[in-house]
C-alpha cells in the first residue's frame, strides 16, 4: 500500500502538472516568464488563504469567514495602514487576536465552528463596509512594490508558493507545536490526557490562521491596489477546495501544507485555463466544478484500497 | 410552574423563539406598537422560504458530521428558471412546469449522492462542485430572460388570509409532516440513528445507504419547491435568487437547535430561527442602522444565540 500512499501524496502535484500542461498546449505563449507571472500572481493570496483554512481544518474545525476576513484586511490596509501605519498595524494585530479569541470561544463552549464562523463572516463584512462603504482606498507603496517585484529567472508567484509551502511544512509537520496541533485533530482526548491544553492548542492554531489570513489580505491588496469589502468573498470556497484538492481531510488532522499550496495554484490556474479555452462565460463556473470533481474522482480511485482496510 | 419552565428551558428550540420574540418586542417598542402585525406577516412570508430549504438542510445535517448540502441555492435557481420557462406565463402549463422543475431538482440530488457515494467525495465538496455545474446549467438555460409566473402560482405564493400567508400554512403542514416522519417512520428513525453512529446503525442492519440517498433527494426536492414558490412570489426567477439561502439554510438549522454533529433534528427550531433572522433584519432596518452596522449586528446575534444555546453537552 506504500505505493498508493505515495501516489496519493503525488496527486495534487500531478493535477497541477496536467492543468499547467493543458494551459501551455492551448496557449503556448503562457510558457514564459511574463505568462506564468500573470497567470499565477493571484494564486499567492489564494494560497495564503488556503493555508489559513488548513490550520483551522487541522483541528477539525471549518472557517466559513476567511473570504470576508481577507476582504476586511484589504479594507483596513488600504485606509488605516496607508494613512496611519501604527494604527493600521494595531488594527491588523487586533484582527489576528480576534481569530484566537474565536478559537477559544469555540473550544470553551464546544460550539460548531461552521455556525460561529458563519456569524463571524457577517461581522467581518460589516466592519469592512463601515471602513470602506464603496470600493476604493489605495495600497501602501511598499506593498505594491513587494507584489510587483520582478525576480530574476523565476516568476515571483512560484518562489512565493515554494516559500509558503516550505515554511508551513517545517512548522506544521516537523515542529512540536505542529505535531500537537495535528494531534488535536487526530485524537483530542488522547492529547488532553497526555497533559496538553486543548484550549491553548486551538487558540494557537486559530491565531496562526488569522495571521495567514492577514497575509492573504495584504498580498491581494498589493495586486489589486485598491480595496473592496466583497473582493474576496469567493476565497472561503476556494480555500476549502484548495485544502481538499491538496490531499487534506476534514477530520483527523490529516493535512498537507505543500499540497494545500499546490491545490490553490491548481484552482487559480484552472481559472486562467478556462478563459484560454474560450468556454462560454455561462459554463466557466461549471467547468471549475467539473475540474474539482475529476481530481477528487482520481483520488478516490487511488485511495479506494486504503479506505477499505 | 417551575417544572414547566425547566422543561421548556431544556428544549433546544426555545432559544430561537425567545430571541425572535425579544427582537419583535424591541422593534414594536421602538415604533410605539405601530406595524406590529404587519411585521409578523412579512416575517412569515419571507421566513417561509428559508424554512422550506432549512427543513431539507436539517435532514442532511442530521445524517452526521460533514453532511451539508451546499447545492441548495443552485438547485433553487435551476428549478425556478425551468419552472418559469416551461410555464411561460400560461397557467395551463403549470403542472408541467412544476413536474419539470422538481424532476431537475431530483436529478441534482441523485448527482450529489453519486459524487458522495461512488467517488467518496466529502459532501461539502461534492455538493459545492455539483452546485457549480447546476448554476452553469441554469445560467445557460435561463439566458437572462425574465418570465413572469402564471397568475395562479403568483396568487398562491402571495395571497394572505387575515395576515397569514397561505404558503406559511402549507409549509406548517409540511413541517408537521416532516416532524412525524422523523419521530414515527423507519426512515426518520434511521436518519437519526445514522447521525448518532453510522457504524452502529449499519451493524444494526439499517439501510444506511438508501436512507442517505433519500435524504439528499429530499433536500434537493425541497430546494426545488422553494425555487418554484420563490419565483411565484417575486414575479419570476432570477439567477441570483438562491444566493441568500446558502448561509441562511445552515444558520436556521443550527440556531434552531439541530445538532451539527448529527443525530438530533429539531423542526420547531427552524421556524423560530427563520423568524428570528428575518425580524432581526427588520428591526435593524427600522432602527435606521447603516448596512455595515446591520451586518455586524446580524453576525453578533447569530454568535450570541449559538453561544447561549450552548454546543454539544456531551463531548465525543
Amino acid at each position: 500500500m506504500i505505493n498508493r500512499r505515495h501516489l496519493r501524496a503525488a496527486l495534487p502535484f500531478l493535477s497541477l502538472a496536467i492543468v499547467l500542461a493543458a494551459t501551455f498546449y492551448v496557449q503556448p505563449r503562457t510558457m514564459s516568464y511574463f505568462g506564468l507571472n500573470l497567470m499565477l500572481q493571484y494564486a499567492i493570496p489564494i494560497a495564503l488563504a488556503t493555508i489559513a483554512q488548513m490550520f483551522i481544518i487541522t483541528v477539525n474545525d471549518l472557517d466559513l469567514s476567511i473570504g470576508p476576513f481577507v476582504g476586511l484586511v484589504g479594507c483596513i490596509s488600504a485606509t488605516l495602514l496607508l494613512n496611519d501605519p501604527v494604527l493600521g498595524v494595531l488594527a491588523l494585530i487586533a484582527c489576528i487576536m480576534a481569530y484566537g479569541l474565536v478559537g477559544a470561544l469555540i473550544h470553551i463552549r464546544n460550539l460548531p465552528s461552521i455556525v460561529v464562523t458563519l456569524g463571524l463572516s457577517f461581522v467581518w463584512l460589516g466592519i469592512a463596509v463601515l471602513i470602506l462603504p464603496s470600493p476604493g482606498g489605495k495600497a501602501p507603496v511598499w506593498l505594491k512594490a513587494i507584489m510587483s517585484f520582478q525576480m530574476p529567472w523565476v516568476p515571483l508567484p512560484i518562489i512565493a508558493a515554494i516559500l509558503i509551502g516550505g515554511i508551513v511544512h517545517v512548522a506544521l509537520m516537523t515542529s512540536s507545536l505542529g505535531v500537537i496541533g495535528r494531534g488535536a485533530g487526530g485524537n483530542p482526548k488522547a492529547l488532553q490526557r497526555a497533559g496538553w491544553s486543548m484550549l491553548k492548542t486551538k487558540v494557537a492554531m486559530f491565531t496562526i490562521a488569522g495571521f495567514f489570513g492577514v497575509l492573504a489580505g495584504l498580498s491581494l491588496l498589493g495586486l489589486t491596489t485598491s480595496a473592496d469589502a466583497h473582493v474576496a468573498d469567493r476565497y472561503t470556497l476556494y480555500s476549502i477546495a484548495g485544502v481538499i484538492l491538496g490531499g487534506g481531510e476534514f477530520i483527523g488532522g490529516r493535512v498537507s501544507p505543500m499540497g494545500a499550496v499546490v491545490g490553490a495554484l491548481t484552482l487559480a490556474l484552472a481559472g486562467a485555463f478556462l478563459i484560454f479555452l474560450k468556454i462560454s462565460p455561462d459554463w466557466q463556473i461549471g467547468a471549475q466544478g467539473a475540474i474539482l470533481i475529476i481530481v477528487l474522482a482520481m483520488r478516490a480511485l487511488i485511495t479506494s484500497g486504503e479506505a477499505r482496510r | 410552574m417551575n417544572a414547566v419552565i425547566k422543561r421548556l428551558g431544556d428544549q433546544p428550540w426555545i432559544w430561537s423563539f425567545l430571541a425572535a420574540t425579544a427582537v419583535w418586542l424591541m422593534t414594536i417598542a421602538f415604533t410605539g406598537g405601530q406595524g406590529a402585525g404587519e411585521i409578523l406577516t412579512s416575517a412569515l412570508s419571507f421566513g417561509t422560504f428559508t424554512i422550506i430549504v432549512g427543513l431539507g438542510q436539517m435532514m442532511v445535517i442530521t445524517t452526521g458530521p460533514g453532511n451539508v448540502d451546499l447545492s441548495i441555492p443552485a438547485t433553487m435557481t435551476l428549478s425556478g428558471v425551468i419552472a418559469m420557462k416551461v410555464m411561460d406565463t400560461d397557467s395551463a402549463n403549470m403542472l408541467l412546469g412544476i413536474v419539470a422543475a422538481l424532476s431537475a431538482s431530483l436529478v441534482v440530488g441523485v448527482a450529489n449522492y453519486i459524487l458522495i457515494r461512488l467517488l467518496r467525495i466529502p459532501p461539502i465538496i461534492a455538493t459545492l462542485s455539483s452546485s457549480f455545474l447546476v448554476l452553469s446549467t441554469a445560467i445557460s438555460y435561463g439566458r437572462g430572460i425574465r418570465i413572469k409566473p402564471p397568475v395562479p402560482l403568483a396568487d398562491f405564493a402571495t395571497v394572505r388570509y387575515a395576515g397569514v400567508p397561505v404558503v406559511a400554512v402549507a409549509v406548517l403542514g409540511l413541517s408537521i409532516l416532516l416532524a412525524l416522519v422523523l419521530k414515527r417512520t423507519i426512515y426518520g428513525r434511521t436518519v437519526l440513528a445514522i447521525g448518532q453512529n453510522e457504524r452502529a446503525a449499519w451493524l444494526a442492519g439499517l439501510k444506511v445507504k438508501s436512507v442517505r440517498f433519500a435524504t439528499y433527494l429530499l433536500s434537493a426536492l425541497f430546494a426545488g419547491i422553494c425555487g418554484i414558490l420563490q419565483s411565484g412570489f417575486s414575479g419570476g426567477a432570477a439567477l441570483n435568487m438562491g444566493d441568500d439561502f446558502l448561509l441562511a439554510s445552515i444558520a436556521v438549522v443550527v440556531i434552531g437547535g439541530t445538532s451539527v454533529a448529527g443525530g438530533k433534528a429539531n423542526v420547531p427550531g427552524i421556524w423560530g430561527a427563520a423568524l428570528f433572522m428575518y425580524l432581526l433584519v427588520t428591526m435593524l432596518n427600522i432602527f435606521g442602522a447603516s448596512p455595515g452596522v446591520r451586518l455586524i449586528l446580524t453576525g453578533v446575534m447569530i454568535i450570541s444565540v449559538i453561544t447561549l444555546a450552548g454546543g454539544e453537552k456531551t463531548s465525543r
